[in-house]
């Protein structure tokens, strides 16, 4: 009741001077209330400056924001796009009415860079603001917009090879699919070759076919944007998790007699192969469907199911490119056939090449993912630097350990597996994994896969090869990268 | 001539408005409106400068000699604004006034680029509630008996709303407006006045132990009307008026707490019960995800704000009629695009002086009630901004709610108005009394 006896001998006092104390004993409240909202305010203010400083140059570059590229387009000239060997893969010629976009490559940049008319692809579209912004000097500037004349916009040099692009690009061939090649210490994507492909220089008048043309789909980005099954590539996925419950794989036997019977489900092996007496390194080596449909039936699937999403399926992948996300189905409730099924990379499984590639440059890369990244550098029309593009690391995918036993694997595979056509290289050693993914009922029809790096004791690049319906992937897909590999070496 | 005047346009209205916004909080650095006096020369300059450096633009860009009369007739009428102001209440704050003129200038010139039709109407509005928002002060003053009436305002705000809910057609998932005559009111609006009056009257006049039922209770109705109405911006507005006022009128830390708590409860069951919230908060987590549904608005609106960058666009060089209402709800972001983000951060702070110096007013006043009165109307202005500007920029998820005194919207701009000649009017009596009781 002390309260109330305040009270009373509060309103004893004259009222003039309670109020008075009253007035300061309220404003408290006010001053803890006005620094809040202070305090709000310039958290919201922060927000907008980081916004606008570091988040909005790749938030805006979005195909919902075309008319506001266009509105720049008026008064600034596209910049060049340039190759990691200084090559301009695209540039703005001619001016007024008569401005149009070139590409002195043709159809080899066709999806890597891409066209900057209907939206935008490729580089194109991954930096269309920024080429449409001028850095070159003030004064110079003014004096343009004095005269009426476009700015410059600036130069974004990509990390593209035009040597290893052209030789990813012939090595393919007639073949309908994707290559992708990136350095795995950095991150930079070397060579992205997607076919069929178009010659970007007339868009205008191919737009309707090609678009029209729904068997080949030639707009596509197969490299980003193709889901395929992976086949035995998947195996890298199946074998990382069988090493993460033993990881003293030496412990691993068995003896394939062509099929493997699990429950109510049996895995034959690729064309009736039986691979006799086996451990862990000659199943991966030579792609034996039934080990791995054994190795399969005995892990644990809830801790499967985390290994995949941490290799970034069923997740988002850091792409620059537009990408369609992987899916495997792994997970408590699945079922056993199921599981089987996805543990030789069959099933319902589907991932695009980016993301295999991802993986491969992780495992060459001590398990370490760097941020694939496909701008290096923004300089100004005249030249000099705007900004530069460092290395980022990503994410660990795996432990050191694991990406060195799997680094052994994948070697085994080339030494006495499926990979031999990768023997013999002259002066690097080649290690990867083939994949042929059964895609219809027809189980004679697969797509050829191989994903690899080198050199092997030092790994600086991953490629990843995927041929549409072209068979076995260590006859079809792996010459390819092998190709790709040479190129990078011999320069 | 005209090209380099375009050129260099952007960045002096940048400068102007830095110059302006800064002045904002040197007055706080005096204590007696004398002493400000100098400042405000300087802001009133500011002010007239980027209004017919925006309209010369305008004029250049456009051709169209009658933006030269709206310019004309529109500056004459907010001249006239601060001077009958300052000659008719001389104790009246400089700084508000200047404020309100100032967000008002800035609407109208964003509002001719937008759409040159509602920026008429605007004005038409703007000037209609001027003259009701110049007799306020004088209202106040002779009815100094107001708060008694705390039962009856209380029931005009539920009657006003529950009219909205029973009689008002559903528009985009939500009863807003009751039509009048042909005039269409958004009861919302309007109550929030009301409702700051009602809640400082129970706060003063009815019994201390029964007054935070009683203010809890009435406040409880306003909310669960308008939650009912979908009106959710409004419900959440209300509701932080209620919890402040009832903290700082009953002086005890437990009401904020609990009142805060019951915010986050309020959050939670709100996106568990209406899928609107739901959507709403989906968008605002990932905006390009969501781009051809529910995030459409929003990532135009941090593409504006993001492609016009620090220094803006200029004035028609942006896209800023690719979001939808820009006009009204999205108003920051245009502005953000076509004068830059600098410009807008200017804005956000001319806001927040004004909040400042609402809450600054209510702490003079030894009068609880005014006290309390000041400290509603700043908080309903102060979160209304804090919700508008906080949503078109991704920092919270969007409410849907105006931006005072810049938006279009004949309700928004009017009750904004009358809010601040409220508070004028309680600082002008203030003052007046304070004078002659010689303290």
């Amino acid at each position: 009741m002390a309260f109330k006896i305040f009270k009373k001998k509060d309103t004893g006092k004259s009222r003039k001077q309670s109020a008075r104390e009253k007035n300061e004993h309220t404003n408290k409240e006010i001053n803890i209330i006005t620094w809040v909202f202070v305090i709000a305010f310039v958290a919201l203010t922060g927000h907008i400056v980081y916004f606008t400083a570091f988040q909005s140059e790749s938030f805006i570059n979005n195909s919902y924001n075309s008319k506001r590229a266009e509105l720049l387009a008026r008064r600034i000239v596209r910049g060049r796009i340039v190759s990691a060997d200084g090559k301009i893969l695209a540039e703005t010629v001619g001016n007024g009415a008569e401005e149009v976009r070139s590409y002195p490559y043709g159809s080899l940049f066709a999806h890597a860079v891409g066209f900057a008319s209907q939206g935008g692809t490729g580089v194109e579209s991954i930096s269309g603001f920024t080429l449409l912004r001028s850095d070159d000097p003030i004064n110079l500037r003014i004096k343009n917009d004095i005269n009426g004349i476009k700015n410059n916009g600036d130069t974004v040099i990509t990390t593209l090879d035009t040597g290893l692009q052209k030789a990813a690009y012939d090595a393919f061939g007639k073949h309908k699919g994707a290559v992708i090649a990136i350095n795995v210490k950095t991150g930079e994507i070397l060579a992205m070759v997607s076919k069929p492909d178009f010659d970007p220089n007339d868009i205008e008048e191919l737009w309707t076919e090609l678009n029209d043309d729904e068997e080949n789909s030639p707009l596509v980005n197969r490299a980003t944007l193709g889901l395929y099954p992976p086949g035995s590539t998947f195996k890298i996925v199946t074998a990382l998790e069988y090493i993460k419950e033993h990881p003293d794989i030496t412990g691993y036997e068995f003896d394939c007699n062509g099929s493997f019977t699990f429950e109510d489900i049996t895995i034959s092996c690729y064309h009736g192969a039986q691979h006799g007496h086996l451990d862990l390194k000659s199943s991966f080596a030579r792609s034996c469907n039934s080990s791995f449909a054994n190795i399969t039936s005995q892990l644990d699937r809830k801790k499967f199911e985390e290994t995949c999403s941490r290799l970034m399926f069923n997740s988002r992948l850091p792409s620059p490119f537009s990408y369609r996300e992987s899916s495997v189905l792994i997970n408590d409730t699945s079922k056993t056939p199921e599981v089987i099924q996805a543990g030789i990379g069959q099933g319902r499984t589907q991932v695009t090449p980016i993301h295999m590639a991802m993986i491969t440059a992780a495992v060459a890369n001590d398990g370490i993912l760097m941020r694939p990244m496909v701008v290096s550098a923004v300089r100004n029309s005249r030249g000099t630097g705007v900004k530069t593009y460092s290395p980022t690391e990503y994410a660990r995918l795996m432990s050191s350990e694991e990406s060195r036993l799997l680094r052994e694997l994948m070697r085994e595979v080339v030494i006495s597996g499926t990979g031999y056509r990768l023997q013999g290289t002259d002066g690097y050693e080649i290690a990867g994994k083939t994949g042929s993914a059964e895609y219809s009922k027809d189980k004679t029809k697969s797509h050829a896969w191989f994903t690899g790096f080198a050199p092997v004791d030092d790994p600086q690049i991953a490629v990843t090869v995927i041929a549409e319906g072209a068979g076995s992937g260590g006859e079809s897909a792996a010459p390819v990268a092998r190709k790709v590999f040479d190129a990078w070496f011999s320069k | 001539m005209a090209t380099i005047f375009l050129t260099f346009n952007k960045y002096i209205l940048i400068i102007l408005m830095t110059v302006y916004s800064f002045q904002c909080f040197s007055v706080f650095r005096y204590k007696t409106e004398e002493e400000r006096d100098g400042i405000y020369i300087w802001q009133d300059i500011a002010m007239s400068l980027i209004y017919m450096l925006s309209f010369l633009n305008i004029y250049i860009y456009t051709g169209e000699p009658e933006f030269i009369g709206f310019y004309v007739t529109t500056q004459v009428v907010l001249w006239l604004t601060i001077l009958i102001y300052r000659k008719l209440y001389p104790e009246a704050n400089k700084l508000l006034i200047n404020n309100m003129c100032m967000l008002i200038s800035i609407g109208l010139i964003i509002l001719v680029r937008l759409n040159y039709q509602k920026a008429k109407k605007q004005f038409i509005v703007v000037v209609i509630s001027l003259v009701l928002a110049i007799v306020i002060p004088f209202i106040l003053k002779t009815f100094k008996r107001l708060r008694r009436f705390y039962w009856l305002l209380s029931a005009a705000g539920i009657a006003a709303l529950s009219a909205v809910l029973i009689f008002s057609r559903t528009i985009n998932g939500s009863k807003l407006n009751l039509r009048i005559g042909g005039i269409s009111f958004q009861a919302s609006e309007f109550v929030k006045i009301i409702f700051v009056f009602a809640m400082a009257g129970i706060l003063t006049c009815v019994e201390h132990e029964k007054r935070h039922r009683i203010a809890a209770a009435v406040a409880g109705i306003h909310v669960l009307l308008l939650v009912a109405s979908k009106d959710l911006g409004s419900g959440i507005i209300y509701y932080m008026v209620f919890v402040i006022m009832l903290f700082v009128g009953m002086e005890r830390y437990k009401y904020l707490i609990l009142g805060l708590l019951g915010a986050a409860v309020g959050s939670i069951a709100g996106y568990r019960l209406f899928s609107h919230v739901r959507v709403r908060v989906e968008a605002w987590a990932d905006p390009l995800g969501t781009i051809e549904t529910s995030g459409y608005q929003i990532a135009q609106s941090l593409f504006a704000i993001g492609t016009g960058g620090f220094t803006g666009m200029g004035l028609y060089n942006g896209a800023p009629n690719r979001i939808p209402v820009v006009d009204a709800d999205f108003i920051f972001a245009a502005i953000s695009e076509e004068f830059g983000v600098m410009f807008g951060i200017c804005l956000i702070l001319i806001c927040l002086s004004c909040f400042i110096m609402f809450m600054n007013i209510a702490m003079r006043f030894n009068d609880k009630f005014y006290k309390l009165v000041a400290v509603g109307l700043a908080v309903t202005y102060g979160f209304q901004v804090f919700l508008t500007i906080g949503g078109v920029t991704k920092f919270i998820p969007l409410t849907g709610v105006t931006l005072p005194l810049v938006s279009y919207g004949s309700n928004s701009i009017m009750v904004s108005l009358i809010m601040f000649s409220v508070i004028q009017g309680l600082y002008v009596s203030v003052r007046s009394s304070n004078r002659e009781g010689g303290a």
